[in-house]
């Protein structure tokens, strides 16, 4: 972006509004907007505290364990549909409707099913980040050239090899991007689960500090999960693009 | 020029005084409704190139991947050196026409991986691609990804991996049908050095008469589908002169003409 001649770098916008955000914090208007300078010394002081770390500790447990399901299931059932028709007209309608369902909605039925606990959590991280693997992966598959597999079959590869060495290799674009959708879905998926669960980790806080009107530290704790959130796309987004660079170019 | 009719191929197939590398009996073949290819009798004369032509659509890929054990036939029966086959094997390389290289590997490990499925070691299969990067022409790229490299290198890399494997005969998919043409000549000139060096067994399929008439010592012609044998041509053309002269030849203009005059009418 350009202005008055200037070439204005992209983080410049993040600052204006920060800029704004602090502004209308001080002139004390909305309760609900705190100075922004406030509640980067709350967060600061927040991560310090023994209840953030271990509600940061029980969260990213849970968001660790759903999304080593997702990503594990999600590639299985990707690949699997991608190979085989039946497979992918039996299940495909139903990868369809739960990508695009307000899953949030089951969290309580699955409350019923798995408890008040971290199970339900871990379980919603899962429904939140599996299908978008799933149509991924399966789409990296179905995209595989047919002349890499008989390349493969012709060379003499047993059907492990043709998948480890080739299939895998040739769709590896595809399944990292699903996965770092995944990701990011998951993250929605822990925080959404823990909020309706309401006692454990980082949504137990997030129910504290709302119902308290303690609005620094709960925009202390919104920006540390949009950062951790953030960070996490952007780390798998690197090693797509590494990926790429060998795999892209076919 | 020999022109042998269908008719008498059978008994004329086997030109006097070479083996027989691949032999193809009644082969069939239906795609569910579709027949592609109708009682094929064929027989390929070991360290020779034989061309496999004709108009598009008429089984020319599919009967060389019923050669290579990529498809199975609907009937029928394929023989390579004596052996009926029932899949690929180590006896028989594949050339594709989209090269088939892995984007993530280097030409290195591409032209040894018919070696690394076999399971040979790392320094071993490496002496050998190594040989052959050589022999097509490609020292000094080892270290590249397919992505750096022209069309007309990539299929070289596609070539160097099919002799590395050591096969006796190579099956080739039109090879050359992604690569420019003016890299296109050169690489047939190659491909000609490369079949005069190599004393293997090489079946090639071209829908371009021209590359058919100066590759190969003996001409396939199939029919429109269903694919049947209409012609079998021989083309005496003194390989010994150059290029240059081949493409000049009269015996070598003759007999592109007369294989146009034969398919002119399956073009629409």
């Amino acid at each position: 972006m350009t202005m008055f001649g200037y070439r204005v770098p992209m983080m410049a916008s993040l600052l204006v509004w920060c800029f704004i955000w602090e502004l209308v914090g001080r002139s004390g208007a909305m309760f609900l907007v705190p100075p922004l300078s406030d509640v980067l010394v709350a967060a600061v002081a927040l991560v310090q505290t023994g209840t953030w770390q271990a509600a940061a500790i029980t969260t990213l447990n849970s968001f660790l364990v759903g999304m080593f399901f997702a990503i594990t299931v999600g590639i299985a059932v990707g690949v699997l549909m991608g190979r085989s028709t039946t497979a992918d007209n039996l299940l495909g309608i139903w990868v369809n409707i739960f990508v695009s369902a307000p899953l949030s909605a089951l969290v309580p039925v699955l409350m019923i099913l798995f408890g008040m606990g971290e199970t339900t959590v871990v379980v919603t991280v899962f429904l939140f980040a599996v299908w978008i693997i799933v149509l991924d992966t399966r789409a990296g598959i179905q995209g595989v050239p047919p002349s890499l597999v008989e390349m493969g079959r012709s060379y003499g590869a047993s059907p492990w090899t043709l998948y480890g060495k080739i299939i895998f290799l040739a769709a590896l674009p595809e399944i990292l991007a699903g996965i770092r959708l995944g990701v990011v879905r998951g993250v929605k998926g822990v925080v959404i689960g823990q909020l309706l669960v309401a006692i454990i980790g980082y949504g137990e806080l997030f129910e504290l500090y709302s119902r308290n009107f303690d609005m620094v530290n709960f925009w202390a704790l919104t920006i540390i999960l949009f950062a951790a959130a953030m960070g996490l796309s952007a780390l798998i987004e690197n090693i797509e693009k590494r990926v790429d660079y060998y795999a892209g170019v076919r | 020029m020999r022109n042998i009719t269908a008719q008498a191929a059978t008994a004329a197939a086997v030109p006097a005084g070479s083996d027989v590398a691949v032999e193809v009996r009644g082969i069939c073949k239906m795609y569910n409704e579709v027949e592609a290819l109708r009682g094929i009798d064929l027989d390929f004369p070991a360290g020779k190139l034989t061309t496999l032509l004709g108009p598009s659509g008429c089984g020319k890929t599919t009967l060389l991947k019923i050669i290579a054990g990529l498809i199975p036939a609907t009937s029928g029966e394929v023989r390579v050196n004596g052996k009926a086959v029932t899949g690929p094997g180590p006896e028989r390389a594949f050339v594709f026409q989209d090269f088939a290289l892995m984007p993530w590997a280097t030409v290195m490990r591409n032209v040894g991986f018919g070696l690394e499925l076999k399971g040979m070691g790392k320094n071993e299969r490496q002496a050998i691609a190594q040989k052959y990067i050589a022999e097509v022409g490609l020292s000094g790229f080892e270290n590249k990804y397919p992505h750096e490299l022209s069309g007309g290198m990539r299929q070289r890399v596609g070539l160097a991996r099919a002799f590395a494997v050591n096969a006796d005969v190579l099956l080739l998919d039109e090879p050359f049908s992604a690569v420019d043409e003016q890299n296109r000549r050169k690489f047939q000139e190659d491909l000609l050095e490369l079949v005069e060096k190599e004393k293997k067994t090489f079946i090639f399929v071209t829908h371009s008469i021209e590359e058919a008439v100066y590759c190969s010592d003996r001409i396939v012609i199939l029919s429109r589908r269903p694919g049947r044998i209409a012609q079998i041509i021989e083309p005496e053309i003194d390989r010994t002169a150059s290029p240059d002269a081949i493409r000049r030849d009269q015996g070598y203009l003759d007999t592109v003409e007369e294989i146009w005059q034969g398919l002119k009418h399956y073009v629409d």
